[in-house]
Parts: structure tokens; sequence; C-alpha cells
């Protein structure tokens, strides 16, 4: 099989032929790490490719699998990427950032450690926003991710590096984290499908933190088929991490969701979500989306939402007050970036941070500490817990009488290169279909529905309810297979 | 000059005895060489999450039980921000808005009589690292041993007027945890720590004065010293018509005297604000009676028992309760020799003198209660007199020597021989005229001199009783 059909496989399709001896693990990364080296230059996907580390880990998971190991892993040999704020075991891990440039973990994050008992070659780590913080990935240390359906857009962001090498097929699949839109925008940019997992169902540990009470891990992949089967394979509770959940009741098979059926499947559509602000293009898009679902048998009603206009403040608030203490601890004395020179401690300190940290990190981390402050606290930081509430609340409502939520995942299509950091309110203001959904800790999953008339991807975002990511699965799966197949039967 | 009285709240700092820390697998053992006892998640490597060690919680429960707090059955962990290299984080994970004990109290009892002290709350926080200044290369080192080491801090109310009512607070907080089992208390290892809060003000005044903080007391003596010393600082600005600044004062021990860290005004926002990453602590009605049923016998309790089983005074039996370690020597001591009236006058007075001597307090004895039932036994055999006994209770209470072996090896058996006892009176009577003729003339106190000549001549191995009958007898 040649290099370039076995890339353009999806991640369950290659899985299987490498099951079938019709492909091996070594192959399919050796065909991986040659489109990466020929054509990453253009995407700049990847801050670091571990090209002798993933050969290697292919033969041995080849030898595995030949000796009958992996039956369980329908993801086994299929090698992937993994966002650079997840801590990979000796690794580079560094968010992007010049302040971690030289950090590798001793350990590894749970859902990788996860991968690795499940077969998966890693082949290096993706690009992002630095910290997770920025909608771009341009805000990356290590310079832009460039979208690869049109090298003049942003992949978007903060996973713009893991969406944008799925995209390019420099990925079978890859990890991202959300904490207000970092899976489902970049994937809506680069039509791709990412999945936001309820809060609590991806373990944390070892995700190093941006905004602790909203950050998720989640998959990107080609298609829903390889979401649900990468979500089944990192989802589960963690001892070592306190905010995973523990219920016996859930059973993340969530590939058994995998079936065309929405017949009587209640979607609410909210009226804010397709007023002022959002592109004439991609509401068109999104609108013909539900109207597939309805064609299928799904019930769609329009209904107002409450409480969302005060999402996106909410969410600055407190996603910038809990990282201007999770990034505390970069301080120049353990790991990573020290200040050449320095005289006394206040100086060292100062100097790191200053030099080591980039603007968007800077400024989140002043409004962090800002809303924070004696003072302040009540006004800010205690409001944006209430409306946070509120928020839950009002979704809470929704889900009595919908069993999904529809709506775009962005306000428009990937922008020009270029043309965002400079007005960063407006940035932030992108955001306002995705924030609300980590606000209240639910799922949400994006996925391709088509394209602008200037042919750039645009995304169907559905949410759930908490815990009920297989209807999602299920809702997302059968409209792809619509799609696929012409748009409504 | 005016009359002043002094107003004292404590924050008492207190290491929770568990085997491992509040928030990882590693162990909280005590010493151990720099960056042993560590992993990535007390090291605050990024990534890494906090898992609750439940006996934390229980200690602090059972601390605030028997300090008669109300528990908060639904409470939560802050994180405290500040930069300093022994904190890896650069955030301290404590309790502000949802502390797990509030409002109890102890009783006290000092010369004035019994009196209660208010506890304002208790809660839970890990234990920060420590710099090791390495003056040779001229570089500071941080051990992170100590990161994460579970500690609850008590804090008082005003309450107290006196170093002596501060000492009998201190004294009976740190009975009580040691009766729990949550803390070893030991001052000198850091496991106790105080920060006293002072204020003077005019008797009858009804606002509280300006009030200072003084930190850096390591033992009770260092507390008493600290707060008579601020008192008189304090009174000598107010009579010299200065303000009290609030600040916080670091004691200097070596130099009786204490010198300003920072004021007020510098004082760091620490933008406290809920920990995230762990999730709120429910306390079930029936874990709280859990905890409850599983207190064990308290210090009331013991001196009740120790007067109606043992037959001690109620002054001894509070004397050998007052500590926890002094007691359970008690009890050991009196299951090996069956002797409680010794055993209890060796501890009370022999004891308790050296301690005070040494500045020690009874969880530093040495000895053993096989040693010290050993040397009751010695005494009661007739082996060595008293004052024998004495001394070589001295050396074991040092160096933890054993009685029988100590005796033997120094030739201290009384001499057992009424031949050479018989010879040896005599002989003094015969050099002693003058008082052989007072005590003939009916003088009974010349007998004293003679027993004291004969017992220096045995060189104190004689027993003073036998020497007393022979005397008579040969008079």
């Amino acid at each position: 099989m040649a290099e370039k059909e076995i890339t353009a496989l999806s991640a369950l399709a290659l899985g299987r032929m490498i099951k079938r001896g019709e492909v091996s693990a070594v192959e399919a990364t050796r065909a991986l790490l040659d489109k990466i080296k020929a054509e990453d230059g253009a995407y700049n996907s990847y801050i670091c490719v571990m090209e002798e580390e993933a050969m290697k880990r292919a033969k041995e998971v080849q030898r595995g699998i030949e000796a009958g190991a992996y039956a369980d892993s329908p993801l086994a040999g299929v090698p992937m990427g993994i966002k650079d704020n997840i801590c990979t075991k000796g690794v580079p891990t560094t968010c992007a950032s010049k302040i971690l440039q030289s950090f590798r973990p001793p350990y590894n994050a749970s859902v990788v450690e996860k991968l690795e008992a499940a077969g998966a070659v890693m082949v290096g780590k993706t690009n992002m926003d630095e910290f997770a913080m920025g909608s771009t990935t341009e805000t990356s240390f290590f310079g832009p991710t460039k979208n690869p359906r049109n090298i003049s857009r942003v992949p978007g962001g903060s996973s713009g590096g893991s969406a944008a090498a799925v995209a390019a097929g420099e990925a079978f699949y890859a990890l991202g984290s959300d904490t207000g839109g970092s899976i489902r925008q970049p994937s809506s940019y680069c039509g791709v499908v990412g999945m936001k997992p309820t809060y609590g169902t991806v373990s944390r540990y070892g995700l190093i933190a941006y905004g602790s009470s909203l950050d998720q891990i989640g998959p990107i992949t080609k298609n829903v088929s390889d979401c649900a089967a990468v979500l089944e394979m990192i989802s589960g509770y963690d001892k070592k991490d306190s905010t995973s959940v523990k219920d016996a009741s859930l059973d993340y098979c969530y590939t058994k969701a995998l079936t065309e059926d929405v017949k009587g499947l209640r979607i609410g559509i909210p009226r804010s979500y397709f007023g002022e602000g959002l592109d004439p293009d991609v509401k068109e898009t999104v609108q013909k989306a539900a109207k597939v679902l309805e064609a299928e048998g799904a019930v769609l009603e329009e209904f107002d939402m409450e409480m969302v206009d005060y999402a996106i403040p909410a969410y600055y608030v407190i996603a910038s007050a809990e990282a201007s203490s999770n990034l505390s601890r970069f301080d120049g004395v353990k790991y990573g970036y020290r200040t050449p020179e320095f005289s006394g401690l206040q100086d060292v300190y100062r100097k790191s941070r200053s030099e080591g940290f980039g603007r968007e990190v800077k400024r989140r981390m002043m409004i962090g500490a800002f809303v924070l402050s004696s003072g302040y606290y009540d006004a800010y930081y205690n409001k944006a817990l209430r409306i946070k509430a509120c928020i839950k609340k009002s979704f809470d409502e929704a889900f009595a009488r919908y069993d999904v939520i529809l709506g775009p995942a962005a306000p428009t299509t990937a922008p020009e290169l270029g043309k965002s950091l400079d007005d960063p309110v407006k940035m932030y203001l992108g955001d306002i279909y995705t924030v609300s959904v980590n606000l209240a800790g639910l799922p949400g999953i994006c996925l391709p529905c088509g394209t602008d008339r200037a042919g750039l991807p645009v995304g169907l975002q559905l949410i759930g309810n908490a815990f009920s990511e297989k209807t999602l699965i299920r809702a997302a799966y059968t409209y792809e297979q619509a799609a696929a197949s012409g748009g409504g039967r | 000059m005016k009359s002043y009285e002094t107003v004292i709240g404590l924050e008492v700092h207190v290491e929770l005895a568990t085997k491992t820390k509040i928030f990882c697998g590693c162990s909280t053992e005590f010493g151990g060489e720099p960056n042993t006892h560590c992993c990535p998640v007390c090291s605050g490597m990024p990534g890494t999450l906090p898992v609750l060690n439940k006996k934390v919680v229980e200690y602090a429960i059972a601390a605030g039980l028997a300090t008669g707090c109300k528990i908060t059955q639904n409470c939560k962990f802050d994180r405290k921000n500040y930069f300093y290299p022994d904190l890896p984080k650069a955030f301290q994970v404590s309790q502000l808005y949802l502390p797990i004990c509030r409002d109890g109290g102890i009783e006290i009892e000092t010369k004035e009589g019994r009196k209660t002290i208010g506890i304002h709350e208790i809660h839970m926080e890990e234990d920060a690292g420590k710099l090791l200044h390495d003056e040779w290369n001229g570089c500071t080192l941080v051990d992170f041993n100590r990161c994460g080491v579970p500690l609850i801090e008590i804090v008082s109310d005003p309450d107290m007027r006196s170093a002596e009512e501060v000492i009998a607070y201190l004294e009976k907080l740190k009975s009580i945890l040691e009766y729990l089992g949550v803390s070893d208390c030991k001052m000198q290892e850091g496991s106790m720590r105080a920060d006293v809060n002072l204020s003077v003000r005019e008797v009858g005044a009804e606002t509280y004065g300006t009030r200072t903080e003084m930190k850096n007391l390591n033992s009770f003596r260092a507390i008493a010293r600290a707060v008579e010393g601020e008192r008189a600082r304090q009174i000598d600005l107010l009579e010299s018509g200065e303000a009290v600044v609030q600040e916080t004062r670091r004691w200097d021990d070596a130099k009786g005297g204490s010198y300003a860290m920072r004021s007020k005004e510098d004082a760091q926002d620490y933008r406290y604000f809920p920990e995230p990453d762990l999730a709120p602590i429910e306390i079930s009605d029936e874990w709280l009676a859990e905890i409850r049923a599983r207190e064990p016998e308290m210090q009331e309790a013991k001196m009740a028992r120790y007067q109606s089983e043992y037959r001690l005074p109620e002054y001894d039996a509070r004397i050998l309760t007052s500590s926890k370690s002094l007691a359970d020597l008690f009890e050991a001591t009196v299951a090996l020799s069956g002797k409680p009236k010794e055993v209890s006058n060796w501890l009370m007075v022999e004891t308790l003198r050296l301690l005070k001597e040494e500045d020690k307090d009874p969880s530093q004895i040495v000895f053993s209660p096989e040693q010290l039932a050993a040397l009751i036994g010695l005494v009661e055999s007739g082996k060595i007199n008293r004052g024998t006994a004495k001394a070589v209770f001295e050396v074991m209470f040092k160096e933890g020597a054993d009685p029988a072996v100590y005796v033997e090896t120094h030739g201290l058996a009384m001499v057992q021989d009424d031949e050479a006892l018989r010879s040896t009176v005599e002989k003094i009577i015969r050099e002693n005229p003058k008082s052989v003729e007072d005590y003939r003339n009916g003088k009974q106190k010349a007998i004293g001199f003679l027993v004291g000549q004969t017992m220096k001549v045995m060189k104190g191995k004689a027993d003073p009783g036998k020497v007393n009958e022979i005397l008579k007898e040969l008079l």
C-alpha cells in the first residue's frame, strides 16, 4: 500500500488493517513521519516530532500485535499526535512557551498511560496557543500553525496544531484540550471532528492546567467513529484526579453509540446562537445541517436560552483567575526558563517571568490576579461563579426539554493569519458559542457540515447534558452518514 | 503609670502525625536527606494534581471535637497565592472561607482559677519546604521534604491575658492533641509552632489596642519571654506617647528581643480562591460519629481513673496525666512493677526536676518503663538504698543506662555483710566519743551524725535503717 493511501485512512480503518496484517504499525508510522517531513514545514502543526522514538515504539507495538496483544484495542499501532500541554515522560512538553522550552516531565499524563496501554504510537507534540490561551495558535512561542485547508488562514486554537495535523493527514488522530472551546473551534476551522467531554470524564492528571475547573482533554479526529473510539480509550475514573468522576453506571463504551438513529430526538436551537454577529454563510450552513437531522427524524425547536450573554465575561474572569494561580509555579527556580542575569530572588522571578511568558499569557495572568485581589474578589470572581451557576441552571432547564442543543461552534470560518491578536476583546467574543459549555461542564462535539463561499470549513456544534456523550455521538454519526450520502433521505 | 491589660490570641500550627503527606503518598518522616521524601505532586510539577489524604480530615475533626468545635460538614480548600522558593506551586492549599472546625474552646487552670479560652477556628493546610543556605558556596538550596506535610492551624480567640495563661493554654492544647494521637507536638522539631498576637489596653477599655504578631517562637520558655517582652515594649511606646504599629515581628530568643519583619502596609494580598483541583469535603453524620467513637481516654478520664484505680492524690494524677508521654510511661511502669505510688514518686519528683533542669518535655524522656521498674525493684529488694537509687536514676535519665548493669559495674550494691557493718559502727563509736556522750546524755540528734559518719565510711552502700539499729544496740 502506498504511503499516500495509508495516510488518507481513518484511524479505525488503519487499526483494522494493522490487525489484519495488511499494513504494519511500522509502515503506517513511517508513512506518517514522511508526510510530516514533507509537508509540515508549510503548516507547523508539530512543535516536536519524535521520529526515532516513534519508529522504535511502532516496532514494539507491531511485535505485540503479532504476539496477540492489544486484542481489545481497535487503535493499536495507529500513530497520533498529542497537544504539547499534556505531559509525556522524557519528551519535551512546552505548552508552546519559552518558559517551558526545556521542560521534560519525569511522568506521563494519565491519558498518555491509557494510550500506551492501548498500543498507541505517538509521533510528536502538536502546536498550540501558549498555555492554551488564544483562539488562533498564533500565540505559540514556536510560531503560528497554518490552516491546511487554506494556509493564509489560522487553524483556530488553542488546539490548532492538533486540528491542523489531523486535517492535513499528519496524524490519524490527536488529543487536544478544551477550556473555552479549544478543541471545538479549531475543529470547526479545520473541518475535522473534535469533542470536549463532560468535565470529569477524562483525567486531567498531567494536563498542564490553564483553567482547572474548565479544562478537559478530548479527541480530534477525521470522523465521528474515530472520535468515539479515541474517547473510549481515554475516558474513565482516575484516582490521581479528584475531579474525575467515579460512577459505576458509566460504561464509556462510546463506539456502541455509533448508530444511525435520531428518530424523535429533541433538538433545541437557541435563537441567540443565530443572532447578531454570526456570519451569514455559517448561519446558513448550520441551519442546513439542522434540516438534515430533521429529515432523519429529529424534532427541531427554537428556544430562548438565558444568561448566554454573560458567558464570555464570566469565562474570562474564572479562567484567568485560575490561570494566574496555576502559572505562578513557573518562576525560574525549579524548572524551565531562568533569566541568565539577575541580582536577588525578586529579580529571578520578575525577569524569568517577563522574558519567559508571551503577551497574551501575561494579559490573562494580570486579569486573573486583579479579579482575585482583595476588594475586587466579590465584584468579579464571586460574581462570575454566580453566573456560572446560573448558566448551568439555564442548561438544566433546556435539557429538561431537549436531548441535544444545536448551533455553530464559532461565529465565522477561519480568519486570516495576523488579523486577530491586535484586538483581544474581539478575539474573546469569538468564543461565544463554546465557553458556556465549559462553564456548565457539559459535553460538546463539533463536526464539519459544509463550507462557506470561500471554501472554508464550517463546524456544527452539538451540546449534550452531562454524561450524554453517547447521545451526541449518535446524533453526530447520523448526521455524518446522512451528509455523506447526499444529505437527508 | 496607668495600669494595662494584655490581650493575647494564638495561632498554633500543628503537624499531623499521618504516615503520608496531605496530597500525595510521600512519607512525612522527620529528617531524611534533602529531597528524598518528595514526588511530582508535592514538588509542584506542572500538570500534577492533589488527592486528599482522608486521615488528615479525620485528625482535624478529632481535634475539633476534642476542643468543643462545630464541624463544618461541607467544607473545602482554598489556595493562598504567594511567591517563595520553598513553595513550589506558588500557592499553599489551605482553608479560608470554610474551615473544618469553628467556635470551640478549651478550659485552662492557672493560679487565678479556671477559664475558657475560645477557639475561633481550626483549618487544614499543607506545610512548605525548607531553604538551606549554603554559606560555603554562597547559594540557597531548597529541600521539598516538608512540602505537603499536613498541618492544622488552631486559631484562638483573643482571650488570654498573661504569659501564664498562654502557657497553660498551650500545655492543654498539646496534651489534647497528644492524647488524640493526631500530633506528637514536638516544638523542637517544629511539629508545634505558635504565633502570638498581642495588644495592650488600659484596664477597663472597651476596644482592643493595636496588635502585633510575633513569630519564630520555638519553646514554651521563648513564648513566655516574648509575651513579657512585647507587653513591656508596647506599654513603653504608649507611655511615651507613641503608637503601636500593626506589624509582624520576629522573636530572637538569644537576644531576648524582637524586631519588625513587615508592617501591615506591606502585607501581601494572598488572592485566596477556592482550590478547583479538589472536590468539596462532605462529612456525614456517620463519619463524625465514627470519629467520635474512636476518641481515646482523654486527660480528665485518666485523672479520675488514676485516683480510683491507683489511689493517687488528685494533684499527682493531674501532673502525671498532663502529658500523654508521662501518663503512658507511668502506666507501663506500673504494669511492670505493680507499685503505683512508687512509680508516681519517681516521675513526679526526680523526673520532673531533671526535665525542668534540662528544659525538656516528657516526650523527650529516654529511659524505658522496664528500666524504671528495674530501679524500683533494686530499692525494694534492698540491693541499693534510696540515695544510691537517686544517683543511678540521674544516669538512667541522662544516658538511658540500665540500672542493674550500672549498679553492678560501678559496685554500688549495698554491703550485705552484717559483720563488716558492725565493725565499722564500732570504729565510728570509738572515734567519736563526744557524740556518743551527747547521745547518752539524751541528745537524740547526735545519733544522726553517727549514722552519717558510718554511711560516709561505707561510701553510701549501707542501709541507713540498719546502721541506726546497730548503733542503738551498741550504745
